[in-house]
């Protein structure tokens, strides 16, 4: 198979299907095809988190995986953490604390945060400092960023 | 950065995988994909056939087996990291892994492909050279096991064929009474180790060393097992001077690189601090401590 495949996959909870070369990347993908442009891509080479999506529930890179390999996957990304209009719980939290500058790790950064927080409801600054520490930010100094995730943890442990 | 053509296969069966190979010399195995796909993006990698094989479902598992763990090679690292298993009988494992680059990376990752990939400074097959684990490998003439002390030759280079895969990780269970330990030194979190020390001691009632088991990433072209440092502690108490004696052989078994990252000397000293951290924490945990 040289030639495009079929890719049919769920993304934020809807199914979708499109054609694409076996060496296009899964992040490529969603960007190019199916306009997940919330998908951001730094290095696309693994190191710098930006692309970081959720499949089948837990973190990935999606600019190292392909496409072909997420036939039959659910993926959330950026654009499928709010629900009915109502920002998630961690990007309240980001917004409230100034966990963003330019924007570009957030996606990342919210993916990673969110799968720490289901691992560990209750995270120390420093374990939060080890969650994220697979997500380069330019910007804010990760400061602000575990001060966000830090409320976050609180509120969401206040509401379940 | 963006990967070059490539025919894409997904394979159901491991004797697909060894046809496939067999057939293009220039095949590669996409597993996990947290190496493959960096170099592909990069064309560092220009495979003309990719056999994706994280589809074979019967090669991820972890079970118990005549005193071994037996580990599918495409486990994720993530998922040996916690496995009760693994943190029951071959502590030495998990600590390491969590060590592998980060939870994301560890999600993906797998058991085979960071074996095959070889990377000096990479957690695991220092830990296979420690642990006296075996590969299963499969390739046309059948099934093969290698010793780990035998298959990491060096720089991304192993014992496997063109025409073989990696099947499954063998680990004997650790001794009652073995305390393990893992220290690592990175510039960041997540990243490979400048040097890693793998130890793991286990004693006798009495306090002295029955065994002990110590291996060396980032510290030369392949993993470092230190046989003459494992031998100053089996037998002897474990003192003081045994330790910093234990722990300057570990640094005289090393031929670290010098790099970007640091100089050989500095490393060698650091292989040496490393491994009397390592070696008093797994002695600690022998006698019940954590
Ligand atoms: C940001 C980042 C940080 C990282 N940090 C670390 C780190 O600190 N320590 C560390 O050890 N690693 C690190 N890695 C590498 C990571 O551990 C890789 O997952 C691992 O090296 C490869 O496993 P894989 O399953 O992803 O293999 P792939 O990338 O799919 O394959 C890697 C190689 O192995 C071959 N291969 C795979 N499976 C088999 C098999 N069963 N039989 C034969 N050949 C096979 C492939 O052909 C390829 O050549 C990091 C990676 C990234 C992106
Ligand atoms: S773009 Fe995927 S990790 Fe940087
Ligand atoms: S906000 Fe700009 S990179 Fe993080």
């Amino acid at each position: 198979m040289t030639g495009k495949v079929t890719v049919t996959l769920k993304v934020n909870g809807r199914t979708f299907s499109a054609d694409c070369e076996p060496r296009k990347t899964l992040a490529d993908f969603l960007r190019q095809d199916l306009g997940f442009t919330g998908v951001h891509l730094g290095c696309e080479h693994g190191v710098c988190g930006a692309c970081t999506i959720s499949v089948d529930g837990s973190t990935a890179r999606s600019c190292c995986m392909l496409a072909v390999q997420a036939e039959g996957t659910e993926v959330t990304t950026v654009e499928g953490l709010a629900s009915d209009g109502n920002l998630h719980p961690l990007q309240e939290a980001f917004w409230k604390h100034h966990g963003l500058q330019c924007g570009f790790c957030t996606p990342g950064m919210l993916a990673a945060a969110s799968e720490l927080l289901e691992d560990n409801p209750d995270p120390t600054a420093d374990e939060i400092r080890e969650g994220i520490s697979g997500n380069l930010c330019r910007c804010t100094g990760y400061q602000f960023i575990v001060d966000s995730v830090q409320d976050a943890a609180q509120h969401l442990r206040s509401t379940t | 950065m963006k990967a070059a053509t490539f025919e894409y296969v997904r394979a159901t069966s491991v004797d697909e995988v060894v046809r496939t190979l067999a057939d293009d010399e220039d095949a590669k195995i996409l597993a996990g994909g947290q190496s493959l796909v960096p170099l592909l993006n990069m064309r560092l990698a220009r495979p003309t056939t990719i056999i994706d094989i994280s589809r074979i479902d019967d090669l991820s598992y972890v079970r118990r087996a005549n005193g071994h763990l037996e580990i599918g090679a495409l486990t994720k690292h993530r998922v040996v990291e916690t496995s009760e298993l693994v943190h029951r009988h071959v502590p030495l494992l998990a600590d390491a892994l969590r060590y592998v680059g980060h939870v994301t990376i560890r999600n993906r990752g797998t058991i085979g492909g960071s074996i095959a990939h070889a990377d000096p400074a990479a957690e695991l097959p220092a830990t296979c050279v420690a642990l006296d684990a075996q590969l299963v490998v499969q390739g046309p003439r059948g099934q093969r096991v290698i010793a780990a002390a035998d298959f990491f030759h060096g720089y991304l280079m192993t014992a496997l064929d063109p025409e073989e895969v990696i099947t499954e990780l063998r680990v004997p269970v650790l001794a009652k009474g073995t305390g393990c330990a893992v220290e690592e030194l990175a510039r960041r979190s997540g990243d490979f180790a400048l040097v890693a020390v793998f130890a793991a001691v286990t004693l006798e009632l009495d306090g002295t060393c029955r065994e002990a088991r110590i291996a060396v990433a980032g510290a030369g072209p392949a993993p470092v097992r230190a046989t003459a440092a494992e031998a100053i502690l089996r037998g002897n108490a474990v003192t003081t001077d045994v330790i910093t004696a234990a722990a300057n052989a570990v640094a005289d078994a090393t031929d670290p690189p010098s790099d970007i990252h640091g100089p050989a000397e500095y490393r060698r000293e650091m292989a040496a601090v490393l491994s009397r951290r390592a070696i008093k924490q797994a002695t600690n945990r022998a006698n019940g401590g954590v």
